[in-house]
């Protein structure tokens, strides 16, 4: 192992991700991903596998990927204009990118949860209730009362609304939001969940139940989380991938990120020095 | 060599804090290691004016433990310091309790300086003190200077050296009982002999302590009981 210290500040055109990307028991593998946004190149050739029932945090300056990254795991990136996916990405074996798999059925088992909580301007019930209804994973109305319930209580939510099931989720506070929104993607029996900066929104409080939550959920779904607060990676992540202009720098057991990182970038990033 | 910085953060000010508790520990090292030397000559010169001036002196040195441990848990409160950071805060708030450890033993070797003083007895033992005293001091002194270079090699040499010191005690040991048995008049007189050769080969227990530490900081590996 190189110290992070030996190592140059300099990005060589061999870049070679250090630490500890791939996994024994992958949910997700991704290999030698190239990004580009029309002329722009924004993934530089990165290769990790996300483990079953992981927390992977990824963090990085703004601009770094990890957002970019992040959305080609459910191929949100489709939808922007420009827009140009290279490399191969499996779930489970399964190429995400073949011509012929179905996007729509792909976002319900890669589920995601966005910065700022965007509930359906519809009632709680409606929210949580509407992607199994499309799906066509529950019939009657008891069975969606069961989805709705597991949802709500799985997304720690239950307790606070279930006397207001049917006013309008806009009505909740930030946290409350947020939290429905997670009932909502975890409502389509996900395998995947995807969180870009959850938390970012809200305040501390909301943020630590948001985090236990994170906790939780790991036990039934696989979990990658893109995140601002250095801290809120070190208190929920398994394993940290860190990123810089584009590129995977390191990835490593995440108290190994926090106490001794290997790659000097990284040292610098989560140490707030000048990288 | 490694070289490490606690400097270029984006917030100046913890580059100054982090720079603070490293220069206080350094100090804080050097008070020390003062103190040891004076209850080393108030052994050697059966000078009880300098013993009781290390006793007193001792005071400062706990003072200094405070004053290091609570801009330590400030730096943690404030900046939750990580990696390299991390390493050194956590390594000063170990290092001041050892270094306090090797200020109370000073006192002790002072306090026994003190009662020998008051015998007019052969100096039986003094060659063993000498020794002993002579590498640990040593020793120290080459702790605080990987300290203060950050250097892992010299901080790993200087843990082989203190090897040899828990030779030397063994040895000393010896000796005085030899001594004891010798002449039985003098086992009160070779008792205090050997609780300062016992308190010398503590020094140099917690100086081996602050190096470990050095390599925690400088390498983030844990060498401990190895």
């Amino acid at each position: 192992m190189k110290l992070a210290s030996e190592q140059t500040l300099e990005l060589d055109e061999g870049h070679v991700t250090v630490g500890q990307s791939f996994s024994d028991d992958p949910k997700m593998t991704m290999r030698n991903i190239n990004v580009f946004y029309a002329e722009k190149q924004a993934i530089y050739d990165v290769s990790i596998d996300i483990t079953k029932n992981e927390v992977i945090a990824m963090i990085g300056p703004s601009g770094c990927g990890k957002s970019t990254f992040l959305r080609t795991l459910n191929r949100m990136n489709d939808t922007v204009d420009g827009c140009r996916v290279e490399g191969d990405i499996c779930m489970d074996g399964e190429n995400l990118y073949a011509p012929n798999l179905d996007v729509v059925e792909l976002r319900a088992r890669v589920g995601m949860v966005f910065q700022k909580p965007n509930p359906f301007p519809k009632s709680i019930r409606d929210n949580v209730t509407y992607g199994p209804k499309i799906h066509g994973l529950a019939d009657t109305r008891v069975d969606l009362d069961e989805i709705l319930e597991k949802s709500l209580r799985k997304a720690g939510l239950w307790e606070e609304v279930k006397d207001r099931l049917d006013q309008p989720g806009t009505g909740l506070s930030g946290g409350q939001q947020q939290r429905l929104c997670i009932a909502r993607a975890i409502a389509v029996s996900p395998e995947v969940i995807l969180m870009d900066e959850p938390c970012s929104a809200l305040d501390p409080i909301a943020t630590a139940k948001i985090e236990e939550l994170i906790e939780e959920l790991s036990q039934n779904f696989t979990i990658a989380i893109v995140t601002h607060s250095m801290q809120q990676a070190a208190r929920v992540s398994h394993r940290t991938a860190y990123f810089h202009l584009g590129k995977l720098i390191e990835v490593n057991p995440t108290e190994q990120v926090f106490t001794m990182p290997q790659h000097q970038l990284t040292e610098a990033y989560i140490t707030g020095r000048f990288g | 060599m490694v070289k490490m910085s606690f400097e270029n953060h984006i917030m100046k000010q913890f580059d100054d804090e982090l720079e603070e508790i490293r220069t206080r520990l350094m100090e804080m090292g050097g008070k020390v290691e003062q103190q040891l030397q004076h209850a080393i000559r108030a052994i050697s010169e059966a000078d009880s004016k300098l013993a009781e001036q290390v006793i007193i002196e001792d005071r400062r040195v706990d003072a200094m433990e405070v004053d290091i441990d609570e801009a330590c848990i400030l730096i943690i409160a404030r900046r939750q310091p990580a990696a390299s950071d991390l390493r050194l805060v956590m390594m000063v708030t170990k290092a001041v309790n050892d270094l306090e450890r090797i200020g109370d033993e000073a006192r002790k070797i002072a306090n026994h300086a003190i009662i020998l003083s008051e015998e007019n007895e052969p100096s039986v033992g003094y060659p063993e003190v000498r020794h002993i005293a002579n590498s640990v001091t040593k020793i120290l002194a080459n702790a605080l200077d990987a300290f203060a270079r950050f250097d892992a090699d010299a901080a790993i040499r200087t843990i082989e050296e203190d090897k040899q010191v828990d030779l030397d005690y063994k040895t000393a040991l010896r000796e005085v009982v030899t001594y004891m048995m010798e002449d039985p008049r003098s086992i009160s007189r070779a008792i205090n002999i050997l609780w300062v050769v016992r308190s010398l080969e503590r020094i140099g227990d917690h100086a081996k302590n602050l190096c470990e530490q050095i390599v925690f900081v400088v390498k983030g590996k844990d060498i401990r009981r190895r």
